[in-house]
């Protein structure tokens, strides 16, 4: 809607608003999930476009009394991350349980065996599934109710607001858009709130945004400028966008009307705006007035609602549990027919012996085959057990403890170990192939120190002597010098650009400390520390500091620094150019006492060198270059002296520029542009942002172990590559293929078209010229002779998401795919999700994992398949939104390489095994079909049925999904390589897959017709007495339950003494099981089948003989493959003996023959 | 502090370190080809064992369906006459070496069908007669509503010709005594099922309730001359009621044990005497065999050969094996 710019009246754009924001109004009903879409789509640019803006009415004044005045409706300021109400708890979670496919099915299996007559009676499926439901119900309840007391914690909190002059405590939630709300220092906004009033004098108060987008500097914001100190007499619309995502763009006008005058304007931006979840530091109150409220404001729109992740494992699982459906479905349907055919033989339907009964007989035929149909299958239903799921999820709950456990986690600092959040993506871990991290407080400390500097080419490091080697450092020097010292005038003028150019606030004094005495004004500003957007501005001051200058702070628009002499020398700020990521330099423009008008710049060198004379490029180059590779952070520093004219052009066109409504970003950039030009350069700095423990060695494992490390970071990119240079994630050969704002705009075309070309180009350097990879897992193995990094940026991400683009993301993840690392810089919290999502969603869906310690990593967290939080010092929100959490970066290499490969072996065993032994279970009964006339006789008793998934072969592998170790932890760390061998679902694949399936079948046949050629002569005791059919069953059942135990323990590789306890106990217990269950005439059984059915068996011979001889003929390919498979698996073994010369030994004396 | 780093601080135990002592087995060529060679070494022993025991009992089976290729009781086989009875003659030139046991066979008889298989009820067979039979035992539930005693199909069908064996001496014909006991599981005899009590005699104990349809007598009279051989403890009723595992099986009848024959049955001409009262033409065959057990039961030459070549197919195995680790030990020691 067309705004009447300056007019007397603003129409009030509340349709524009109804229209777009149907799917906002969330105070009932939340749909988080819209609110994600739809942000998404704003930052894709697909919801641009529309005239969208909202009306807000300062403490809901009206414009004019005459006017009627209907507030347009927003939503509440309540925020709602639940799931479930009291109310819809149990139909809304029944549901979600039975969109399960397993659960679904046992639910059908359940209700044919109460429809139908069915072979087996409905407890034996009824039980167990109400049992997993129950569970499961309890805990997502219980999870639901936390979530409920979060929301209302923050939804209570009590908040001030002004009412018509009084100023009432309402809870949090209750408030309203427009609503003028005051917030006490160190508390955290409600709501997103346009600054009014601040207790400060210049209007100005500070915010830390930890908790919104990880940086915990403090950050200055600005009130409205030149309205009534009263609020109550403010009478103002205000104009602004409708809520979108991103945190640093905010666009709105404020009208500010007074008696007798046209309304006043006032263009508001981000640094009026005060975001919902930031904190309000070193000032004491504010005023504002809420914007935008509940899930509209910013910070919700960068929530993304906590998906349930699904391990790969479990799609695994849900593969092969459609396989076994089918294999159910064609072996019921296989039955029925042939029960049909074959009941078409003469004499075989209705022999006199078996007459039916008349209901049967009146049964129609098409009636009793599906009858029949359904009762092979509830014959066969145990080839998909319950208790796999049941066996799985305690797995999974208890595996994890062993994260928690581990004390390799444990930090004494922050005197915390890790945390699980889910244990449902354990094995997940083992499985990463693209690790996507933060940077900042991830993979650096996020703590600056100036390290050395540069000027006019003599390279300058301040040290203690004692610990300086090559002892070129001067004594008592106040600037140490290398080799020779350039001209003491320069030093000082550089060291003034140090202390002046940068935006750094000295801390306010605590209320303790009284006037300070100047001699000590440099110590006790040191004392009280420094605030800045960017720690390397503190790092560059106090740098300056060491060597004699000091800055005392900003006084009235007056920078007081003390040079080396203990001298206060004051300037006059008159602009500071701020730090753009375009420019990538940043300039202050001061008045000396001399009276000379400075301009001071810094910034990176290729933004700076251009703008100087060459011959000082030249002397300042290599230094500058040596610290990057080094991978400190450099900047170089240059001056300009202006002319008072230039100066007042220079004034009076950035004082219009920034009053300018409309590209007011453009026209101030193109002042700056003019005027950072001609400088001199004074030299250059170079700071250290420290990695965080072994990060370098961590990053390496993980480059090792085969996975792609991306840097996503909303920092600038000269830092975050010096940073990827640091950690050897680039290298000194890595060629850099960069996509970012500055390439695009170097082809001087459209960034389009600008874009593709690069994307091309790069395309046939990394991915069509790059030697064939090799396929499958080992396709990383081959270093590349050319390593490719790749760079790209938040704004150019976004062109390239934008839709004439979008054909070319293809290629992008392709040039990707082919580079060792990629660092995305400059990347919105979102954007930083969307990445994963893209990379997630590729050929293949790889699996992503994000690692971060900050809220703006939230989203990612969220977004990849896992997440680790980082527990540093910016806040939990990382923390409670991961899914795993480790205090260190370091962590990860254990995390990933050792438990995870482990985790994953372990469930990948847990379920192929699962499948294999239900198949050689129902096999025989299968089989048993065609020998009792297709009538779904079972073939093993009830019990048995029901026990062998629940008690006799349950613990064994549960005891090996916990405690194996086919390779024990240490050797796991030491040779990433071994986690390449689990890559890609390596062992759930239909490979192994098909391997065990195949077993299984082999297994089933042999038992089914090993007896069933015993049984040719029922007659198998010494006294002539005969077997019945129960026998036979039990012996089948016995050689099973010993040969899929056996089976476990050849490939158990661990054998703790839990292992022996299941194993043996179980066997243990099934056989004291059958002697007690035959033992005992049974009151509540309708058959006494198996009475003394097992006893009688021992009592044979031939019945021992063919146990024995079954169990071993199953085994036999088993351990043929195992010890056959041997020799060529025998570089992990190498890898054991390098990894301990006295294993070593051992090793060889154990085996000897290899 | 001290504490609180105490009770953050994960326990330093090996089982929360994943530490566990733990036993490494490797399954190595070391192992595993003598394990292979004694393995099939032993496995050849018992097979052999097995096979020459199996070899040495003596079966002699005779089908007596009366129809197709087997001719014997033809007169019987279209079940006019009732009873019928037939006779199956038979010459041995050897001492057939006791105890000789006489086993009935049928073939393609489906006691394992499901619905058959549960026509039964335990209870009543436990000897609780008055209490109505269980629904599974339909459609011989009731008969004009009294409970049919034993109830269900497989009582039912009860498998009723009866043999008598006789050696034909100088032409006169010498009964050769026929043991009816021990031929039933000792727990189903002795435990599992009972006859019901009641005072006076065991027809009392059934009063109330009906013989099974196909039966010619009720349960009381199965066995009238021995009492503990009747009602639901009889012997032959206890082997019937133990259902077959597979539709072509056979049951135990009666053994050999006493008298002169109680070393087996010498060499001469015999004559079994067969009351052809069960009627299998339609679906199956029927047969007696005679037969002989040792210590691994009857004849069966499955195990024995099965022993035999799991054997030697172990012993293969050991060298391949070693010669596949020959191989490669000597790729390893060149690299």
């Amino acid at each position: 809607m067309p705004l009447r710019r300056g007019g007397t009246l603003v129409l009030h754009c509340t349709a524009p608003h109804q229209g777009s924001g149907r799917g906002l109004r969330t105070g009932d009903g939340v749909d988080i999930g819209t609110m994600i879409r739809r942000g998404l789509d704003r930052l894709l640019g697909r919801g641009e476009g529309r005239a969208d803006s909202r009306t807000v009415y300062v403490g809901h004044g009206a414009w004019s009394p005459a006017q009627p005045f209907t507030p347009p409706r927003y939503c509440d300021n309540r925020i709602v991350s639940s799931k479930y109400t009291l109310w819809n708890f149990l139909p809304k979670n029944l549901f979600e349980q039975f969109r399960r496919i397993a659960n679904f099915y046992f639910l059908i299996i359940f209700l044919v065996q109460v429809i139908v007559d069915t072979p087996t009676s409905p407890v034996t499926s009824g039980l167990p599934l109400f049992f997993v439901i129950t569970v499961t119900a309890i805990k997502q309840g219980f999870e639901d109710w936390l979530r409920h007391k979060a929301d209302n914690e923050v939804n209570k909190y009590p908040v001030t607001v002004l009412d018509g002059g009084r100023s009432t405590r309402k809870e949090s939630e209750k408030i309203r858009v427009g609503d003028v709300v005051e917030v006490l220092e160190d508390e955290t906004f409600p709501c997103d709130l346009v600054l009014l009033q601040s207790s400060r004098d210049d209007g100005t108060c500070y915010v830390t945004t930890a908790s919104l987008d990880g940086e915990s500097n403090h950050k200055t914001h600005y009130t409205v400028p030149d309205i009534e100190t009263d609020l109550l007499l403010l009478n103002a619309t205000l104009e602004c966008e409708q809520p979108q995502p991103d945190l640093y763009k905010f666009v709105g006008r404020m009208y500010i009307r007074r008696e007798g005058q046209e309304p006043a304007v006032r263009s508001l931006g981000p640094e009026n705006l005060l975001l919902k979840g930031a904190t309000l530091k070193n000032t004491s109150k504010i005023s504002g007035v809420a914007v935008y409220t509940g899930m509209e404001t910013k910070m919700a729109l960068n929530y993304q609602g906590k998906s349930q992740k699904r391990s790969v494992v479990e799609k695994s699982i849900n593969c092969f549990l459609v396989v076994y459906l089918c294999i159910l479905l064609s072996k019921a349907l296989v039955c029925t027919t042939l029960k049909y055919v074959w009941q078409r033989q003469p004499g075989q339907d209705e022999p006199w012996y078996n007459q039916k009964t008349q209901k049967e007989k009146d049964t129609d035929l098409y009636l009793k085959m599906f009858t029949d149909f359904l009762s092979f299958m509830v014959l066969f239903n145990f080839i998909i057990p319950v208790s796999m799921y049941v066996t799985v999820e305690m797995q999974k709950f208890l595996g994890s403890s062993f994260i928690t456990w581990d004390r390799d986690f444990y930090d004494p600092q922050i005197q915390e170990g890790a945390l699980v959040n889910t244990s449902d993506l354990n094995e997940e871990l083992g499985q990463v192939e693209h690790v996507f991290t933060d940077k900042t407080g991830t993979l650096t400390q996020n703590n600056m120190e100036f390290i050395e500097c540069c000027i006019d080419g003599f390279q300058y490091k301040y040290g203690n002597c004692a610990s300086e080697l090559d002892g070129f450092c001067v004594e008592d020097g106040p600037v140490n010098k290398l080799q020779r010292k350039a001209g003491r005038e320069r030093e000082e003028l550089f060291l003034r650009a140090l202390c002046l150019c940068h935006t750094v606030q000295v801390k306010e004094p605590g209320p303790g400390l009284g006037p300070v005495d100047q001699v000590d004004a440099a110590r006790a500003v040191e004392e009280r520390g420094f605030i800045a957007s960017s720690p390397d501005e503190v790092a560059l001051v106090k740098g300056a500091m060491r060597f004699g200058f000091s800055f005392l702070g900003l006084d009235c628009m007056k920078m007081k620094i003390q040079n080396r002499n203990k001298e206060i020398e004051e300037y006059d700020l008159l602009h500071v150019l701020n730090f753009d990521p375009v420019r990538r330099r940043m300039s202050v423009i001061v008045k000396s006492e001399a009276g000379e008008t400075l301009l001071f710049c810094k910034g990176a060198d290729v933004s700076i060198f251009p703008r100087v004379r060459e011959e000082e490029v030249m002397r300042i180059r290599t230094h500058v270059e040596r610290n990057a590779t080094e991978g400190y952070r450099t900047l170089c520093v240059a001056y300009k002296k202006l002319s008072t004219e230039a100066f007042a052009q220079a004034d009076a066109s950035l004082r219009e520029a920034r009053l300018a409504l409309q590209d007011r970003e453009e026209k101030l950039l193109n002042i700056y542009d003019q005027l950072e030009t001609g400088m001199n350069l004074i030299g250059a700095t170079a700071v250290e942002d420290r990695l965080q423990e072994e990060a370098t060695v961590t990053m390496e494992a993980l480059q090792n172990a085969g996975m792609k490390v991306w840097v996503l970071t909303g920092d600038k990119m000269e830092t975050a590559k010096s940073t990827c240079y640091a950690c050897r994630l680039f290298q000194r050969r890595t060629e850099l293929l960069e996509l970012t704002v500055r390439t695009l705009e170097a082809g001087g075309q459209k960034c389009e078209g600008r874009l593709h070309e690069l994307l091309l180009d790069y395309h046939r350097r990394a991915v069509q010229d790059a030697p064939p990879a090799k396929g499958g897992v080992s396709r990383s193995w081959s270093s590349a002779v050319q390593d490719y990094g790749f760079i790209i940026d938040g704004a150019t991400l976004s062109l390239l998401l934008k839709p004439p683009s979008s054909r070319y993301t293809s290629l992008f993840l392709e040039i990707c795919q082919n580079c060792a690392a990629v660092l995305c810089c400059r990347m919105a919290p979102l954007q930083k999700a969307q990445i994963v999502r893209l990379v997630k969603n590729t050929k293949g869906s790889p699996i992503t994992l994000s690692v971060g310690d900050g809220a703006n990593d939230v989203s990612m967290i969220l977004e990849a398949h896992v997440g680790i939080g980082i527990k540093g010092n910016e806040g939990r929100q990382a923390v409670r939104n991961s899914d795993y959490a480790v205090p260190k970066l370091k962590h990860l290499r254990k995390l990933l390489l050792g438990h995870g490969h482990l985790y994953y072996v372990r469930i990948a065993q847990l379920v192929q095994y699962f499948f294999y032994k239900n198949l050689c279970f129902i096999l025989p009964q299968f089989l048993y079909q065609f020998f009792c006339g297709y009538s779904q006789q079972p073939l093993y008793d009830a019990a048995y049925l029901m026990m062998y998934n629940i008690c006799f072969t349950s613990m064994p592998i549960l005891a090996y999904s916990l405690f194996e170790q086919h390779i024990c932890i240490e050797i796991l760390m030491d040779n990433a390589i071994l986690y390449r061998e689990v890559a890609r679902n390596a062992s759930l694949r239909w490979g192994p897959f098909l391997h065990w399936t195949a077993l299984g079948i082999y297994q089933g046949l042999l038992f089914f017709f090993g007896v069933h050629c015993l049984f040719r002569n029922p007659a198998l005791q010494d006294n002539g007495q005969v077997y019945g059919n129960w026998s036979f069953g039990t012996i089948v059942f016995t050689v099973m339950v010993f040969t899929v135990t056996l089976k476990l323990a050849l490939d158990t590789r661990h054998w703790t003494w839990i292992n022996h306890l299941v194993i043996w106990g179980s066997l243990a217990f099934y056989v004291f099981f059958s002697f007690f269950w035959g033992g005992i005439i049974w009151p509540f059984l309708k058959q006494q089948r198996l009475y003394f059915v097992f006893a009688n068996l021992l009592s044979s011979v031939s019945a021992w003989l063919v146990i024995i001889l079954l169990i071993l003929l199953s085994l036999l390919p088993e351990v043929l493959l195992v010890v056959l498979r041997k020799p060529r698996a025998s570089h992990i073994q190498q890898l054991k003996m390098r990894s301990s010369a006295r294993k070593h030994r051992d090793f060889l004396s154990n085996t000897g023959v290899i | 502090m001290k504490s609180q780093q105490a009770a953050n601080r994960p326990d330093n135990t090996a089982f929360t370190q994943q530490r566990l002592p733990a036993w490494q087995p490797m399954l190595s060529a070391h192992f595993v080809i003598p394990g292979f060679l004694l393995i099939g070494m032993a496995f050849i022993g018992i097979g052999v064992a097995l096979y020459i025991t199996s070899q040495n009992i003596q079966v002699l089976e005779k089908d007596y369906t009366g129809t197709g290729q087997y001719t014997a009781c033809s007169e019987c086989a279209d079940m006019q006459t009732i009873p019928c009875i037939c006779n199956v003659t038979f010459s041995l030139t050897t001492l057939f070496t006791g105890p000789v046991f006489l086993y009935y066979g049928l073939s393609n008889y489906y006691q394992n069908y499901r619905k058959y298989q549960v026509s039964r009820d335990d209870v009543q067979l436990w000897g609780d007669v008055t209490k109505s039979p269980g629904d599974a035992c339909a459609p011989y539930q009731y008969i004009d509503n009294k409970p049919i005693a034993p109830c269900g199909s497989i009582a039912n069908s009860m498998f009723n010709d009866t043999f008598s064996l006789y050696q034909i001496i100088n032409g006169t014909m010498k009964l050769v005594p026929l043991d009816g006991k021990g031929i039933a599981w000792w727990t189903d005899y002795n435990i599992k099922f009972r006859n019901p009590s009641a005072q006076g005699s065991l027809q009392d104990a059934f009063n109330g309730t009906m013989k099974p349809v196909n039966w010619s007598k009720p349960a009381y009279e199965l066995n009238p001359s021995d009492m503990n051989d009747n009602g639901f403890l009889n012997q032959d009723f206890l082997v019937w009621m133990r259902t077959a595992a597979l539709p072509d099986f056979q049951k135990l009848y009666r053994r050999i044990t006493s008298g002169d024959y109680a070393l087996g049955l010498p060499p001469g001409d015999y004559v079994l005497q067969i009351e052809y009262n069960y009627a299998v033409k339609d679906f199956g065959r029927k047969k007696v065999v005679f037969s002989n057990v040792t210590w691994m039961g009857g004849k069966n030459e499955f195990l024995g050969v099965a022993y035999i070549v799991v054997g030697s197919l172990c012993l293969v195995m050991s060298v391949v094996m070693l010669v596949v680790y020959a191989k490669y030990k000597f790729a390893d020691e060149n690299a």
